[in-house]
């Protein structure tokens, strides 16, 4: 035992500078948040700062978007968890099985992750979903249909569309090689006893992708709450406040209105809400985990 | 000389300007000045508008000294200046003839008599029109029309059958952008941002009819999808063929007489900005201008440098390169004196009429406490009038009633207002010393 406790030691000591460093990386800037967001400090009256306690929180709180903000992170959150978790599964069970040309399918059906997400909402805006010049109008015009003008009659539905399209692939990735290590002879003697492909899936393959699922939800859940740039360039957060999410009400403060007090202030509850995303998370994802 | 240009060598300016064409124009010319000013570098930030602003904005407020020389508008320009964040620059030299700069545009760029930016180009909104399809309608475009005039020759020529709109304007969300027009519209049916005592005046009649109107005429008689066009959008729509009008800024004047970029080219008339119960404030006035900021190290280097770029021999080196028409509008009186000039560029007459009759210090019909047509002259307004376009722009798309919307935007600028301490004192001393 005292052996063992000596030779950790030094490793413990060694490790010390990486934290230190780590927590100063961390700290750091939150302090600074912490100190501006009781400051009255707006970059245009850089003289005016002065110390006014929680009342940008106060003002955080009652900024007319603050509220549609909050609901347009959930649902914009919750939307692409379910549309990337539901169709990653189903698409990566379909490509699961051997057909000719199954890794170039894969492949390509992973690329999208690839493309920047600046650049994917662009594509999307300018190429597909455009009213007069975009893919999806023609479409609709071929079959003599009114174009759709996505991004001013559904824009929130249009950014989660994006947004889906950005992260399914990820999803597929996990999915696609959790599958590989799935029990073939388990299958087969399932349906050697007469399952049907429906149970198969229900009872065999979920079950073995829970773990995947849940990693998935957890590692998307912490980036779509930070969902910025697919706003900034689709939809600049309007109509009205139709996509503004609560990163975006941030902005608006840190950056349009150079209120940075108020935006600190913005930032800390953006923090706080999600933490307590991933708390809940982690409970619900570490029982998961741990239940074997 | 030879001292000056020792004084000079090796120096490197970092220059923030906005992708607009006179400023890539600027981009392309300006080794000409590299090549006489043997030692300077020129180091170029070409950026969209939103992006160069907040960049300099926090670039300057916090000392950061980034940029040597910056690109600002009508609206920072001043406000920076009474700040002391810019480099004022009095005695000008004799050659470059301040007495030539627009008084109106000049004004606009002076603090307590120091001048603090010069004009780089400026323009006032103006009415552009088909002349072909009035034409075939037997319409006449007054020389200055109402916006209820508007409203009816957009009815007659709205057939999107055939892809023409009756009305394009802007209606992207933002302070420079639906923000300007309709800042000149609300001053046109006698309403106004504030009251003397800096009360938001957006919950009042005048506003009501100009954003009722505004949205009527553009959902029923402008393209799809118009809470998307900004300036650019627009551009792109009437240089194409596919809008009767536009109200905007006459700088586009030069893109749509020039057949390389317009369909529209020999079909399109200028007329002044709409008008309804005034014409005051009825046309906004927007400069774009050089600035050198304060945490500048090369101000003499930029100094010579911001002068050049807004001398009238470049004025006449643009014109040989790019065609005379597009000559960087607005800024020098001599430039509207030239009759190749006048005759080459069919819109310089409505610009220029229209750059005169504006008048920043008297905007709007009801007394205000600030300057600026389509802008209001402290720094909150950049905050409330981007909640307001947002909300605007909402409502265009059909998200919330007019009234309740400018219900919130009333007590939303209220509160900014409220926040930044106006209501603090009777009549606060350093508010009225503000530009």
């Amino acid at each position: 035992m005292s052996a063992r406790k000596s030779k950790t030691h030094p490793e413990r000591l060694l490790a010390q500078p990486a934290i230190l460093m780590l927590f100063a990386w961390m700290i750091v800037p939150l302090l600074m948040t912490v100190y501006f967001s009781t400051q009255y400090f707006n970059l245009l009256y850089p003289k005016k700062s002065s110390f006014v306690g929680f009342e940008n929180f106060v003002y955080f709180f009652t900024y007319p978007s603050f509220w549609t903000s909050v609901v347009n992170t959930i649902l914009l959150v919750g939307s692409v968890l379910a549309i990337t978790v539901v169709c990653g599964v189903l698409i990566s069970v379909l490509v699961d099985q051997h057909f000719p040309g199954q890794g170039i399918v894969r492949m390509l059906l992973i690329s999208p992750f690839f493309v920047m997400p600046t650049v994917a909402a662009l594509a999307w805006k300018n190429l597909l979903m455009n009213p007069v010049s975009g893919f999806f109008a023609w479409v609709a015009q071929l079959f003599g249909l009114t174009p759709v003008n996505w991004f001013a009659d559904w824009p929130l539905l249009s950014v989660i569309f994006v947004v889906a399209w950005e992260w399914l692939p990820f999803a597929i990735l996990i999915f696609v090689t959790a599958l590989q290590s799935m029990d073939r002879e388990q299958k087969e003697a399932a349906q050697m006893d007469g399952a049907r492909t429906w149970d198969v899936f229900w009872h065999l393959t979920v079950p073995h992708l829970r773990r995947p699922i849940a990693v998935v939800v957890m590692v998307e859940a912490i980036f779509l709450l930070n969902v910025f740039a697919e706003i900034f360039v689709t939809t600049n957060g309007g109509p009205g406040d139709a996509t503004t999410n609560v990163p975006f009400v941030v902005y608006t403060q840190a950056l349009l209105e150079f209120d940075v007090g108020a935006a600190s202030a913005g930032g800390l509850v953006a923090v706080v809400l999600a933490n307590i995303v991933a708390v809940f998370l982690i409970r619900l994802i570490g029982k998961t985990l741990t239940e074997r | 000389m030879l001292v000056s240009a020792v004084a000079h060598a090796d120096a490197t300016l970092t220059i923030g300007t906005v992708n607009n064409a006179d400023m890539v124009r600027m981009q392309e010319l300006s080794g000409d000045y590299e090549k006489s000013h043997p030692g300077v570098h020129l180091n170029w930030v070409v950026l969209e508008e939103n992006t160069l602003r907040q960049r300099l904005t926090t670039d300057i407020a916090t000392h950061g000294g980034q940029f040597d020389v910056m690109t600002i508008g009508a609206y920072e320009a001043p406000l920076w200046g009474a700040q002391q964040w810019l480099y004022p620059l009095d005695n000008l030299p004799a050659d470059y003839d301040v007495g030539d700069l627009f008084p109106n545009v000049r004004e606009q760029l002076t603090v307590d008599g120091h001048l603090y930016a010069v004009p780089f180009y400026a323009e006032a909104s103006i009415t552009f029109y088909r002349k072909d399809l009035f034409a075939a309608r037997g319409l006449t475009m007054p020389e200055q029309p109402t916006w209820q005039q508007i409203r009816e020759f957009a009815v007659k020529l709205h057939d999107p059958t055939h892809g023409v709109y009756g009305v394009c304007l802007r209606g992207k969300a933002g302070w420079g952008e639906n923000m300007a027009l309709l800042g000149t519209i609300v001053n046109s049916y006698g309403g106004r941002w504030f009251d003397p005592q800096w009360r938001p005046q957006i919950d009042t009649p005048p506003w009501h009819q100009a954003v009722n109107f505004y949205i009527d005429l553009l959902s029923h008689y402008g393209p799809p999808g118009p809470s998307d066009n900004g300036f650019n959008e627009n551009l792109a729509l009437f240089a194409g063929g596919r809008c009767a009008m536009w109200v905007d800024a006459s700088v586009a004047g030069g893109t749509l007489v020039n057949p390389k970029d317009s369909k529209v080219a020999t079909k399109v008339a200028f007329a002044r900005a709409p008008q309804q119960i005034t014409d005051r404030g009825s046309a906004w006035l927007w400069v774009w201008s050089l600035a050198i900021p304060a945490s500048s190290r090369q101000t003499q280097a930029a100094r010579d440098f911001i002068l050049w770029a807004t001398s009238r021999p470049y004025l006449k080196r643009v014109g040989e390169r790019y065609g005379i028409a597009s000559t960087p509008p607005g800024t020098r009186l001599s430039t509207y004196e030239a009759a190749d000039y006048m005759n080459a560029a069919p819109f310089a007459k409505v610009t220029f009429d229209s750059l005169r009759a504006v008048d920043p210090a008297h905007p709007t019909l009801l007394p205000v406490p600030y300057k600026g047509i389509q802008i209001v002259s402290v720094p909150e307004f950049q905050a409330v009038a981007t909640l307001v376009g947002r909300q605007i722009a909402g409502a265009l798309t059909g998200r919330g009633q007019v009234d309740h919307v400018l219900q919130t935007c009333q007590s939303a600028v209220e509160r900014t207002m409220k926040r930044a301490g106006y209501y603090d004192k009777p009549a606060p001393a350093e508010k009225t010393e503000r530009p």
